[in-house]
């Protein structure tokens, strides 16, 4: 029994390395405007959990996701853009927090690079036809 | 120069290749640091946690000399273990004020009876809202405030005893 003791703590971990509350008011509660849902909705899609990296605190069961998603509801709720309640978060997080990279200039790579691709396949269209014309 | 040229899809290739193959066998894990440091706490006022221990507020993070804040959880493994060290740093005479995430007057009442209590003020953060508006990602968490309310270092986890001279300093520093 006693070798046991170790696993059957690491099993257990898990259940205690959360809180016994029940969740924020409006982590899984709807908001009751359709509009400002829609919108809170939006914005939770690209909000990266902090927890559970990888995930979007609207496909997240984290109780942070849910404090977050609780959170991004009160604000809209109060009237607030849902762009000013992202710029509050990546001032706190960083860029990281958001699935939507504002321009800056590690990102300007990321996002110049598919006009950039787009130029370079004109390009060689462009050549191929002129060949083919001389020919 | 043209058979360089008709490699040249080939070797773009095998480099993304490269890359995704470093990226599955070294996956990415990131801790994600607070922006706030070197800018003043966020304003908030939090009710008590427990009766025996004050209230915490912003205000009482700017009082002239640099503290610590805990944000912590009855909940949360990890704080159990650190709780013996931020005694330690307690004894160094370290003030500790403390945000407790998500808890009941109940559950702090009681961690604080079995595992210690070094907190001087105590603020209940039910709905992690503080935590957030803080940068912080998790329990345990530390910063390091100075006297006129400026973030000056943050600890992601618990702050083990081989991190107690690196905490003195950051608090000495925000002298």
């Amino acid at each position: 029994m006693r070798r046991l003791l170790l696993p059957l703590l690491l099993i257990a971990a898990p259940a205690l390395s959360d809180s016994r509350m029940a969740a924020a008011p409006l982590a899984n509660v709807q908001l009751p405007d359709a509009q400002q849902e829609r919108q809170a909705k939006a914005l939770m899609e690209t909000i990266r959990c902090l927890v559970c990296q990888g995930q979007s605190i609207a496909d997240s069961d984290a109780e942070m996701a849910g404090d977050m998603r609780s959170l991004i509801r009160e604000r809209i709720q109060k009237g607030e853009q849902p762009e000013a309640i992202r710029s509050w978060l990546i001032q706190r997080y960083g860029d990281w927090v958001t699935y939507e990279p504002p321009m800056s200039r590690t990102t300007l790579f990321l996002w110049a690079l598919p006009v950039i691709l787009l130029l370079l396949g004109a390009g060689l269209a462009m050549g191929r036809i002129r060949r083919k014309a001389k020919s | 120069m043209r058979k360089i040229l008709l490699w040249l899809p080939l070797a773009l290739f095998a480099l993304l290749l490269g890359i995704m193959g470093h990226g599955i066998i070294n996956p990415e894990q990131t801790t994600i640091r607070s922006k706030l440091i070197g800018t003043p706490v966020p304003q908030f006022n939090l009710p008590a946690a427990v009766p025996s221990h004050p209230a915490l507020k912003s205000s009482d993070l700017a009082t002239g000399k640099p503290v610590l804040l805990n944000i912590f959880a009855s909940w949360c493994l990890p704080c159990i273990a650190e709780a013996p060290v931020l005694e330690e740093l307690k004894a160094k005479g370290v003030t500790i004020h403390a945000i407790a995430i998500r808890d009941t007057p109940e559950d702090v009442a009681r961690f604080l009876v079995e595992h210690g209590d070094p907190y001087a003020r105590i603020g209940s953060d039910v709905s992690s809202r503080v935590q957030i508006s803080f940068g912080s990602s998790g329990v345990p968490e530390s910063f390091v405030i100075d006297g006129k309310g400026i973030v000056r270092h943050q600890h992601i986890g618990d702050i083990q005893p081989q991190d107690i001279p690196k905490i003195l300093k950051a608090l000495e520093e925000a002298r």
